[in-house]
């Protein structure tokens, strides 16, 4: 199974400060242990909003949005993409990320194609398989 | 004990287990005597956690308890007259008691590698012993993904340590010529326990995805503990551009999707991206093996947009330093579907000939459906349409046999 977890920004991420020498490294073996485990699929930093463009969709209308955007605890800083047997193992491996200012992530699930099953109506179903492909 | 607290336990065991028992198994030279001790560490994690909570470090914790059991049953051992020197280079050992330094748990874990694959153990042992000491899974989880029964593998790997023991398998990391021999066992138990997942055994169409995702983890973990070797770097870049495919290779029914027909936008991207890293860095660390071949063919299917964009004339190169490499019947035959495809099919035909008095091939349904493919294509359809239904024949498969009656018949005649 596949993990998402997402850093939350915060302002001080959002005002651009660059992480210090040593959060760099603490991070780094970090995340040299998850690889060490064999469970580091992805992990990359977002840069801020203020340089993000936001697109909104309605009802066929396209509206553009430069950044900085507002609600800075809902935006997303970086992520990590891991592999795990459960979702208890993602959330013990980082119990004790090396967070040194305040922080908040979130451990999400990657869906893979097999989880739509028989929960997904027949017409969902074919709509994900023309766009995403299933199997089984 | 609430179900939190035991999720939360079985979740720290996966991850910490494998360290332990390494780190254990140097210190006892046995391999079941660390797996028990790791057990008892857990035993008392089980006991204590709920009421005084889960340590902040529970790895460190752990280590602690188990390190201080071995000693003490080091000590019994020595107090019954049980000759061991191994209680002495436990005692002046000067290890802190938090966790080793990244190094010692480093050569702790390689060690527990090679051994668990040690060439005196079957194939099959090795994989049920590595899937249970480094890769933290329960006896049931490797039953069930075995699909055999939880009993049937416990036996297993009661026998597999028994085997060690009475080898005398000496706990440490082969040098010299030796150790690229065992390097081979350990990247062979690695890549059966990938394809037990990811292609279907004979008469069972099951893919088993997580089988699948050990085998990653443990290929990623042996190139992080060996990074100077090709052949590594190859394997994980082979696998993970294999794995890739996944999401595609399945029709809705069941029915496999061959890789030139595969709907490429559902191929994983990321997993091609770490796939083709590896290969890099394998090509960076010298010649490339057997995997580290088989991984730059998958890396060329994998860079073109469209199956009609495969950089054939590269694969059948790559097809020739694998024939040099590790010549196979099978190697042959994909060889000559990649001639065909960069070269005409005349020139496919050609190196299918050899194979005709191959022994190995005369049951094997790939060689006459490939060369009804070729003769198809060289719309000699008479000739086309005896292949195929002879492969047919051969196939053990319904699905195949039904697609190559399906190719005989659209040969007309």
């Amino acid at each position: 199974m596949r993990f998402a977890v997402l850093v939350k920004s915060n302002a001080d991420i959002e005002s651009g400060r660059m992480p210090t020498r040593e959060e760099l490294e603490l991070m780094g073996e970090f995340n040299e242990q998850l690889a060490k485990d064999g469970v580091l699929l992805a992990a990359d930093g977002l840069r801020p909003t203020s340089k993000g463009t936001r697109l909104r969709f309605d009802h066929g209308r396209t509206t553009v949005t430069d950044g900085p955007f507002a609600e800075t605890k809902e935006l997303v800083a970086g992520f990590w993409i891991v592999q795990g047997k459960s979702h208890q193992e993602v959330v013990e491996r980082f119990m004790h990320a090396p967070f040194q200012h305040p922080a908040v992530i979130e451990i999400r699930q990657v869906f893979e194609s097999e989880d739509f099953g028989d929960t997904v109506t027949p017409e969902m179903r074919e709509r994900r398989e023309r766009l995403l492909g299933d199997q089984r | 004990m609430t179900t939190g607290l035991h999720d939360t336990i079985a979740a720290i065991w996966r991850i910490e287990s494998p360290k332990l028992i390494a780190t254990l198994a140097r210190m006892t030279r046995d391999v079941g005597a660390a797996e028990d001790l790791a057990q008892d560490a857990f035993v008392s994690a089980v006991t204590q956690w709920p009421g005084e909570g889960i340590p902040r470090n529970p790895g460190a914790w752990l280590m602690t308890a188990a390190k201080r059991r071995a000693i003490d049953r080091l000590r019994r051992d020595k107090a019954l007259g049980v000759k061991t020197e191994q209680l002495h280079r436990a005692q002046t050992g000067s290890e802190p008691d938090f966790a080793s330094r990244y190094e010692e748990i480093d050569d702790d874990m390689l060690r527990l590698m090679f051994v668990a694959c040690h060439p005196v153990l079957s194939p099959e042992a090795r994989v049920a012993l590595t899937l249970k000491l480094l890769g933290g899974l329960t006896t049931a989880e490797i039953a069930r993904a075995y699909l055999t029964s939880e009993t049937t593998m416990a036996q297993r790997i009661v026998r597999a340590k028994r085997t060690l023991a009475e080898a005398r398998v000496p706990f440490e990391v082969p040098t010299g010529s030796e150790r690229l021999q065992r390097l081979a066992s350990i990247l062979e138990a690695i890549y059966l326990i990938f394809n037990e997942g990811y292609a279907a055994t004979a008469g069972d169409d099951v893919l088993r995805p997580e089988l699948v995702e050990d085998a990653l983890r443990l290929g990623r973990m042996l190139a992080r503990l060996i990074p100077y070797e090709s052949e590594v770097q190859g394997l994980v870049a082979l696998m993970e551009i294999q794995a890739s495919r996944m999401p595609a290779r399945l029709a809705r029914d069941g029915a496999p999707i061959l890789l030139l027909e595969q709907d490429r936008g559902k191929w994983n991207h990321l997993a091609i991206r770490r796939g083709l890293a590896a290969l890099k860095a394998a090509e960076r660390l010298g010649a490339l093996g057997p995997y580290g071949l088989q991984a730059a063919i998958g890396a060329c299917h994998a860079r073109a947009a469209t199956s009609d964009r495969t950089d054939w004339p590269r694969i059948v190169a790559l097809y020739d330093a694998l024939a040099q490499l590790a010549p196979s019947p099978v190697v042959e035959l994909n060889r000559a579907v990649a001639v065909g495809m960069a070269y005409g099919p005349q020139a496919g035909l050609k190196v299918t000939d050899a194979l005709l008095d191959e022994p190995s091939m005369r049951a094997y349904h790939l060689l006459p459906s490939v060369r009804g493919d070729l003769l198809y294509r060289l719309g000699r359809f008479p000739e086309a349409r005896c292949e195929f239904e002879r492969a047919a024949e051969l196939a053990r498969n319904v699905r195949d046999r039904v697609l190559l009656r399906e190719r005989a018949a659209a040969c007309g005649v």
